[in-house]
């Protein structure tokens, strides 16, 4: 048996068929996978923290379990957890020098639900720290390379995550999405990746950026794989208020649903000025593909488009300056040396172990909220959110599902953007909106431009992930760009 | 919208971050920028429109008041900078 060639490439489904069928142990999949880690993780910098030891005792235990006859679909499965999930008794950085010494104390529940499903923490991967970003570049462990092409930018936040996927050192990874941060570098790094409905994935244990926003979800290669993982991740957690208490469905159930019937929506706003004319046409030919399997196809309109830009760049660091206020080295993380009274403590601890970006945003939510201007900043962008919102309600009056780019762009060189935050904000023209209405959101590859991978957004109403899934497993039954692989490594 | 030096100064306060004098006016161009790109929203005419706080309009599910953690404290301040009797140690406040 050789695990090295067969893994690369795998699906977290041919994985589990090939443990259930014991092609091969979780124990020698895992070192496959740490092996591929250690061989190519000097060039993509992907992870933070390597597991290799618990994730051998996890594989053992996995294996062990399968012998009882206990395994389910996810059972001796690896998977790259991003180091924004606190993970009891491992480092859990966020990213950034602030935590840098963070050892969790517990455990996340998304996490712990993998893991008690039977998967193998590969380790912990980079992010833009605290998933302030679009690039990976803010972490503190420095960037994260795209495996399609080592100069360019991997996408942000999840970015490592994504390359990590990408380049075959895991099969499967989670992601946190607050803006775009899953489905952006899933789109650059050839991947599927799924932000779902807020309040479907518990955020316990999850280091907050955007309370009101934030969301775990999937990184995979494929929509099945997605479904498979949301499947481990999904359901209500009385830990996280804000959690929804609503039956979760096997999310592989619908995948093979026809899409005779389905009403696609495509926004007119989506497809306008900013866009690369290349990833418009790679877009609408995967629109035709979905076409031709029954879909019916809309023009529509979300008018307020534009001001999810202005709404979020508000409202997430508004949340975040409240979130950050927690760090002021007194209980964990970072505190500055020789403080000579308390404010000198706490100013110098968060000057010295918070990035630009990070300081950057927690001013500007800072501002946004102090007497005098919350008025005309906090409140109006909250309005602005309830107008986005609706928008998305008519929208979905008329059509089941909205397509159209995740990204303006294909991946940028690293360095391009990360002086100037005001440009690679408006690179999360396409996903903002999702996280400030709370809808379910999928980014599929659907083509290259001058050979970096682009994506096909997938936006589905309350709850709808499955019919997400069933679009994206249908597209990929007929199309073969998530079959495709970088040469890297 | 741009802000002045001293704008920026007393958000990096109300923020506790302390900024270098040669920093400051690095600081001032970013936050302006990032202002002047949301300033658009001003334009939009948002009168009645209920501010939207959770986007599934959720409010605070409550719970029984009952005990249900135990004290970790050693557990919790295992990983704290600095910490004696049980307590979080700081520099002096009172003199």
């Amino acid at each position: 048996m050789n695990t090295d060639s067969l893994m690369i490439n795998s699906t977290l489904k041919q994985l589990s068929e090939g443990l259930a069928k014991a092609e091969f142990t979780s124990a020698e999949l895992t070192d496959a996978y740490l092996q591929r880690i250690a061989a190519t993780d000097g060039d993509l910098n992907a992870f933070i923290t390597v597991t290799a030891d618990q994730a051998r005792a996890e594989a053992k235990e996995a294996d062990a379990l399968r012998a009882q006859g206990k395994a389910g679909p996810l059972t001796g499965i690896p998977i790259a957890h991003k180091d924004i999930f606190c993970t009891q008794g491992v480092r859990t950085s966020c990213g950034s020098k602030m935590l840098d010494n963070f050892t969790a104390p517990y455990e996340s529940t998304v996490t712990d639900k993998l893991r008690t499903a039977g998967m193998v923490m590969l380790g912990k991967t980079n992010l833009d720290e605290f998933a302030m970003g679009s690039s990976t570049e803010s972490s503190f462990y420095g960037p994260t390379r795209n495996p399609w092409n080592t100069e360019v930018i991997p996408g942000g936040s999840s970015g490592g995550s994504a390359a990590a996927v990408a380049a075959g050192q895991a099969p499967v990874a989670t992601g946190t999405d607050t803006g775009g941060s899953i489905r952006q570098p899933a789109a650059l790094c050839n991947l599927t990746g799924l932000k779902p409905t807020y309040g479907r994935v518990s955020r316990w244990g999850m280091i907050a950026y955007g309370s009101s926003l934030d969301q775990g979800g999937p990184i995979a290669r494929t929509a099945e794989d997605a479904a498979l993982l949301l499947n481990g991740m999904a359901g209500f957690d009385h830990k996280d208020s804000t959690s929804k208490d609503i039956a979760v469905p096997d999310y592989t159930a619908d995948l093979d649903k026809p899409l005779d019937g389905l009403r696609i929506g495509l926004p007119e706003e989506y497809f306008g000025e900013g866009l690369n004319s290349d990833i418009a046409a790679r877009v609408e030919a995967g629109v035709k593909e979905l076409e031709k399997l029954g879909a019916t196809v809309k023009r529509i309109s979300l008018p307020r488009t534009r001001l999810s830009i202005p709404a979020y760049y508000i409202i997430a660091p508004a949340e975040a300056s409240t979130n950050l206020s927690r760090y002021d080295g007194v209980r964990y993380g970072y505190r500055c040396e020789a403080p000579k009274d308390l404010l000198d403590m706490y100013t110098r601890t968060r000057a010295e172990g918070f990035g630009e970006e990070v300081k950057r945003r927690i001013m500007i939510g800072t501002y946004a909220l102090s007497a005098g201007y919350y008025d005309a900043y906090y409140n109006k962008a909250q309005q602005l959110r309830r107008l986005i919102k609706d928008d998305f309600q008519s929208a979905f009056a008329e059509v089941d599902v909205i397509a159209g780019p995740t990204t303006p762009s294909p991946a940028w060189k690293l360095g391009d953007k990360s002086n100037d935050p005001v440009s690679m904000y408006l690179e999360d023209i396409y996903t903002l909106s999702v996280n400030l209405a709370g809808l379910p959101g999928m980014s599929v590859p659907c083509g290259q431009v001058d050979g970096l991978p682009v994506g096909l957004q997938l936006i589905g109403n309350y709850f709808a992930e499955a019919q997400l899934l069933n679009v994206a497993h249908q597209y990929q039954q007929v199309t073969d760009w998530h079959q495709q692989t970088p040469a890297f490594g | 919208m741009s802000l002045d030096r001293s704008e920026v100064e007393n958000i990096a306060m109300l923020a506790r971050l302390k900024i270098d004098e040669q920093d400051v006016p690095r600081y001032v161009d970013a936050l302006s920028s990032i202002l002047d790109l949301v300033d658009e929203m001003q334009a939009i005419d948002t009168s009645g429109v209920t501010p939207l706080a959770n986007p599934l309009d959720s409010v605070q599910r409550l719970r029984a008041d009952n005990v249900t953690e135990d004290n970790q404290r050693e557990h919790f301040q295992s990983i704290a900078p600095a910490t004696d009797a049980g307590l979080y140690l700081v520099p002096k406040v009172i003199e």
